[in-house]
């Protein structure tokens, strides 16, 4: 999948704005970003429902706008809002959207894949927000695609059924499937995606497997979380290295502006020890997905 | 291609048959606007035997119901939740989408014609043999001008407003439809717009046909011509598959 300089505008405002990426066959990519960010229209112009104003996009080697009989049939997709008739039965809809593939898989099969068998002769009426997401997801699967499209997979999914969601989603992808997936879930993406692209106001400020971005970044920290009120300046001058800043965030949550060192760390242990300060969770070196993402869209400083 | 088409009917049928509503429009009402006024004394029609009137009327009544009210109801609700855009990054074409809404709407047509003519007949009602088949054209033919009504309400209107417009047109086009009161008893001003429009046009052909005697008033060919080749050009221009 080829995207090479895309920019749809809708009137004045650019909602992509020459946005490029490639993703490799049998690869789990996750398009992040902010509301508003441009990712469901990027999505919606790899499924074929909108043109690109500038700019190509290439799917499985096809135009999706002019070669969606040649390619709907290979493309597996999960709108954000499911699609789904409220008065329609789970297993009726599975069955009439086989009815539309050469070789689908059971929508029996199905159902058990996605955990709803107990509900396969429920109205959608009657399904949970996170049932109907399940739901929409084996429609998604019922054509066998080489390529997936999962815009917010575990959007109002419970727990279970998110860890069961990102298993089906990694067992797709070892089966050979492409799968493109968007979130608003850090977490998700850290778990799920080989690489990540991180869009803001139409454009691309990052890309990259997860675990890289946050080394990108020049300065790293070290955060942990304690009772709340500790003594900041005490600390400081515990540690064996200058640091740039130790703020408080929130209560009890603390972050220690410096290179995350064994040494930094240990002083760290070492001075909770003498104060008996028991200690919540600690984490140290590059930062997290979360912390990039909210770095690199929130206050254009990297822009 | 056939087989995706089966499929989208099969789940078409099944959800018109669910849909209470759909039923009262397509048969109860018709049925029993049969049943009342033909042997209703003291509901003076104007017309000698009430049955010849009364079963192109209805027989019109029911095309209506199903190919404009169902259909619109259901289309602009599909819309509304996002089905018709999520069979869009299906592999069931528009087209096949359209070949399987018009399937299910001329199954449950044939349902309601049986039901219509059987009642029909025990009321003693007995049509020109030689108007059967041209019988069934301008049922073909109404379909197509009523189905392209419905989904241009369908395709234009947030689903509410269809929903208001299609059952709103039913009543409309039940009163002034030539279907369950004779036009020339209506004022002349209301008659001559009721001859444009299509539930007239197609009720009052129907009646030409059926009617052993009677001739097909050329206007109402020329009426429902024109609507059957008209809507489904402005329809296909118009419609928009997803509501914002």
């Amino acid at each position: 999948m080829v995207v090479d300089h895309l920019s749809k505008r809708y009137g004045e405002r650019a909602v992509v704005d020459d946005l490029s990426f490639t993703v490799a066959p049998g690869e789990v990519f996750g398009l992040l970003g902010p509301n508003g960010a441009g990712k469901t229209t990027t999505v919606e112009i790899l499924e074929g429902f909108r043109r690109p104003d500038a700019g190509s996009v290439q799917v499985l080697g096809l135009d999706p706008w002019r070669d969606g009989r040649a390619l709907k049939p290979r493309v597996g997709v999960m709108l954000q809002d499911g699609g789904l008739y409220p008065g329609i039965k789970a297993h009726e809809v599975l069955r009439q959207y086989a009815g539309f593939f050469a070789e689908p898989e059971s929508p029996e099969g199905l159902l058990e894949l996605v955990g709803l068998t107990d509900v396969a002769s429920s109205h959608v009426r009657r399904l949970s927000g996170g049932q109907r997401q399940r739901l929409a997801l084996a429609l998604a699967l019922v054509g066998r695609p080489e390529l997936v499209f999962l815009d917010e997979p575990t959007a109002g999914m419970d727990p279970h059924a998110r860890t069961r969601t990102w298993e089906l989603v990694r067992s797709l992808a070892d089966g050979g499937a492409t799968v493109l997936l968007t979130t608003h879930f850090m977490d998700e993406a850290e778990r799920l995606c080989d690489r990540v692209a991180i869009v803001d106001q139409g454009r691309l400020v990052a890309l990259g497997a997860p675990g890289e971005l946050g080394a990108g970044l020049a300065s790293s920290e070290t955060r942990f979380s304690a009772r709340p009120g500790l003594d900041r300046d005490s600390l400081a001058g515990a540690l064996a290295m200058a640091v740039d800043a130790i703020v408080e965030d929130e209560p009890g949550q603390y972050r220690i502006v410096a290179e995350a060192t064994p040494a930094l760390v240990a002083d760290l242990a070492c001075w909770l020890r003498d104060r008996d300060e028991p200690i919540g969770d600690l984490r140290a070196g590059r930062r997290t997905l979360e912390e990039v993402f909210l770095r690199l869209t929130n206050d254009g400083a990297l822009k | 291609m056939t087989r995706s088409v089966l499929a989208q009917v099969r789940v078409e049928l099944a959800l018109t048959l669910r849909r209470g509503e759909s039923l009262l429009v397509a048969l109860v009402i018709p049925v029993g606007i049969l049943a009342f006024f033909s042997k209703a004394d003291f509901v003076d029609l104007g017309v000698e035997t009430p049955v010849e009137f009364l079963t192109p009327g209805v027989l019109a009544l029911a095309v209506m119901s199903s190919a404009m009210v169902s259909l619109a109801i259901a289309t602009g609700f599909e819309r509304r939740y996002g089905v018709l855009k999520r069979l869009g990054a299906s592999p069931l074409t528009r087209g096949r989408l359209l070949a399987a809404k018009i399937t299910s709407v001329l199954a449950i047509e044939a349902l309601q014609i049986v039901v219509l003519v059987v009642t029909a007949v025990a009321l003693d009602w007995r049509p020109d043999a030689a108007g059967i088949v041209p019988a069934l054209g301008l049922v073909v033919a109404g379909t197509v001008a009523f189905a392209s009504l419905g989904l241009l309400m369908a395709g234009t209107l947030r689903a509410e407003a269809t929903l208001a417009l299609a059952n709103g047109l039913y009543l409309v086009f039940t009163a002034i439809g030539g279907m369950a009161y004779p036009l020339e008893q209506m004022p002349r001003a209301v008659e001559l717009v009721a001859q444009a429009l299509p539930g007239a046009a197609l009720s009052e052909s129907l009646r030409g046909v059926l009617t052993d005697g009677a001739d097909v008033p050329s206007w109402s060919l020329i009426v429902l011509a024109a609507w059957t080749i008209a809507t489904p050009v402005v329809t296909s221009r118009l419609f928009r598959w997803e509501e914002r």
